[in-house]
């Protein structure tokens, strides 16, 4: 399903949960909306459910304005945080609930069963009562359910929120795949970058009520269109005063502006890593280093800037008090007003071969 | 080990503490009154217990306490549903009051009914000529009922709806559903277990109540007299075996009906 949402507004009481969001979402997309908790994410959700009325603006779907709509007519199936299954129901008889509703004929409604118990893996299931199901099963329960009355559009608020670390990596590419192979229109809220990042199409970054940035996570990793966006995807550290780094000298000419440096932007290391770049490294020393399971992370001061960075484990150790080169390849910089990326000047002109 | 010795040996003291008040005081005088009631023999009790008078009294109490039973499983239904769903002012206020029968005296009952519906209170001469008497006639038996087991269906209910998650509700309207039809369909599934074991208190109080209905009754034999007054008249005139029977019948009453109570919750917390 088209779906798209102008202008929308929402107010709790005083609390302004969502202001002004405007987006378009194509056919079969899978979009992600990330976003930090009571960013207003899941009011967006639900208000594209007509589970809560929009203050001002329109909801579209196929280009007809869907805002009076109840929920009960809008075509679109929910998965719930908690999953919200019928607890006096069996798996089966859950799935069955929006079919019977709707006056399927009992054989269709069996077919139709017995087709997304066999998709969602809960063969053998359709008897028990959720409470003797695990966590992951009840997502699965809950995903069949709302897929049974076949919506086309699916809307999943955090759909692996309640469930351990390790299945829900299993369910995430479960869940890509499903939906792939459905070709159903979905969103989903999280406010797991990695969840985000790994299963949607698009990304929408949520906050403060505001839609800050909408495009691929490869677009947004690369080029954040705000600073919120910038600190909230990946990690990084703000450094007040980069004109004081080398090679970034330029950013003097304007005033208060910040940068964001992102680990992977930064290279430690020793005189001989740096054959050709070694005019554009800063020196440093190692402050702290931390084991972080698959690499160090290490953190360097240059001057009274506090870098930090990953280094590979098979590179030598570094310790604590070691005098090393720094080179930093880019910062985000922005202020009131702009934001841009900005490159190592030495690291891409002529200087930077003259040793 | 001699620590673990007597720390074992206090808490089976403790255990047979509790068991033996336990017997005492409840097993010992429920075994009595069955001693009591065939002291005579199995023909005097069946005697005593088809004695016109008597058995009259019991399906009278049985018929009206139904009547109670149905009454409150209907209003504490909507007086729960009330309670926990709206918010209004006087709302924590109505919800304290609500237990108020429990500590009235039941004397106390009987008597607000009698000053209330009497035939000299304008509910009563209203009822007058509508043709029939509420004082001392079933419908005042039937409201003293009412009245002193009002809180029983509302309070296994309130825990009900209290959990009832209402993201169940929304993921019916998601899936089609009208507002009717997800109370009948989700809503009143999950309060069945309450409505039922309240139900079975309301009845077996009912059947039990004796201080506010002996005042508004009117006891009339074979008419308006009801088992509890009936035993306690049978009391008064010197046939304890008489009265043994009827209260066996009551207790036999009471005790499947706990027993049900017991076997929905545990068959709810169990699945």
């Amino acid at each position: 399903m088209h779906v798209e949402v102008r202008g929308l507004n929402k107010k709790f009481g005083e609390f302004q949960a969502v202001t002004d969001v405007h987006f378009t979402i194509e056919k079969g997309q899978l979009i992600g909306l990330l976003g930090p908790s009571g960013g207003g994410k899941t009011s967006i959700l639900r208000m594209l459910a007509g589970l809560e009325q929009p203050d001002s603006g329109d909801i579209l779907f196929h280009g007809q304005r869907v805002n009076d709509l109840p929920p009960q007519e809008r075509g679109i199936g929910f998965v719930f945080q908690n999953y919200a299954l019928f607890k006096h129901m069996t798996v089966a008889e859950n799935i069955a609930f929006g079919l019977q509703v709707k006056k399927w004929p009992k054989a269709k409604i069996k077919a139709r069963v017995d087709e997304l118990v066999e998709l969602t893996g809960l063969a053998g299931f359709e008897k028990r009562y959720p409470h003797q199901l695990s966590g992951g099963q009840r997502q699965r329960v809950a995903f069949a359910r709302a897929l049974a009355p076949e919506p086309q559009l699916l809307l999943l608020d955090e759909p692996f929120a309640a469930i351990d670390a390790k299945i829900r990596h299993e369910l995430r590419s479960w869940l890509r795949e499903m939906i792939d192979r459905l070709g159903i229109t979905s969103i989903f809220v999280t406010h797991d970058q990695d969840e985000a990042i790994e299963v949607a199409d698009e990304i929408m970054i949520i906050n403060k009520g505001r839609l800050e940035q909408k495009g691929t996570p490869w677009e947004i990793y690369k080029d954040p269109k705000t600073p919120f966006v910038a600190s909230f995807i990946g990690e990084s550290t703000v450094i007040e005063n980069i004109a004081s780094l080398r090679g970034f000298e330029d950013v003097s000419a304007w005033p208060g502006t910040r940068a964001l440096i992102r680990p992977e932007y930064i290279e430690v290391g020793f005189k001989e890593d740096f054959t050709q770049l070694l005019s554009a490294t800063e020196k440093g020393r190692v402050s702290h280093v931390h084991f972080r399971g698959s690499e160090w992370l290490v953190e360097v001061e240059v001057g009274e800037n506090k870098l930090v960075t990953y280094r590979s484990l098979e590179k030598d150790v570094l310790r604590e008090g070691d005098e090393v080169l720094v080179l930093v390849h880019r910062a985000y910089l922005f202020n009131d007003n702009d934001s841009w990326v900005m490159e190592n000047k030495l690291k891409a002109g002529p200087i930077a071969f003259e040793i | 080990m001699t620590n673990m010795l007597r720390s074992r040996w206090w808490s089976w003291g403790f255990r047979s503490a509790v068991m033996l008040y336990f017997v005492l005081l409840i097993v010992f005088p429920i075994l009595g009154i069955y001693g009591q009631s065939l002291s005579d023999g199995w023909n005097a009790f069946v005697h005593n217990l088809t004695e016109p008078i008597a058995w009259k009294a019991v399906m009278l109490t049985v018929k009206l306490a139904l009547i109670a039973t149905a009454v409150n499983v209907l209003i504490g239904t909507m007086a729960a549903w009330v309670l926990i769903r709206y918010r209004f002012p006087g709302r924590s206020f109505l919800n304290s009051l609500v237990d108020l029968p429990f500590a009235l005296p039941t004397a106390v009952v009987g008597l607000m009914i009698l000053l209330l519906l009497g035939p000299r209170s304008w509910v009563g001469q209203g009822a007058e000529q509508l043709g029939f008497t509420i004082l001392f006639h079933e419908p005042a038996i039937v409201v003293a009922m009412v009245f002193v087991t009002f809180p029983f269906v509302i309070r296994a209910i309130q825990p009900l709806l209290e959990e009832l998650d209402p993201s169940e509700e929304e993921a019916s309207y998601t899936l089609g559903a009208s507002k009717a039809k997800t109370f009948f369909r989700v809503i009143l599934p999950s309060m069945v277990p309450g409505i039922v074991s309240g139900a079975m208190l309301v009845f077996s109080r009912s059947l039990a109540e004796f201080g506010a209905v002996v005042l508004v009754a009117g006891n009339i034999p074979a008419k308006t007299l009801v088992a509890s007054v009936y035993i306690f008249g049978e009391i008064e005139s010197d046939n304890p075996a008489g009265a043994a029977a009827v209260s066996v019948l009551l207790l036999t009453f009471s005790f499947v009906i706990l027993w049900i109570v017991n076997y929905m919750q545990t068959r709810r917390t169990n699945g």
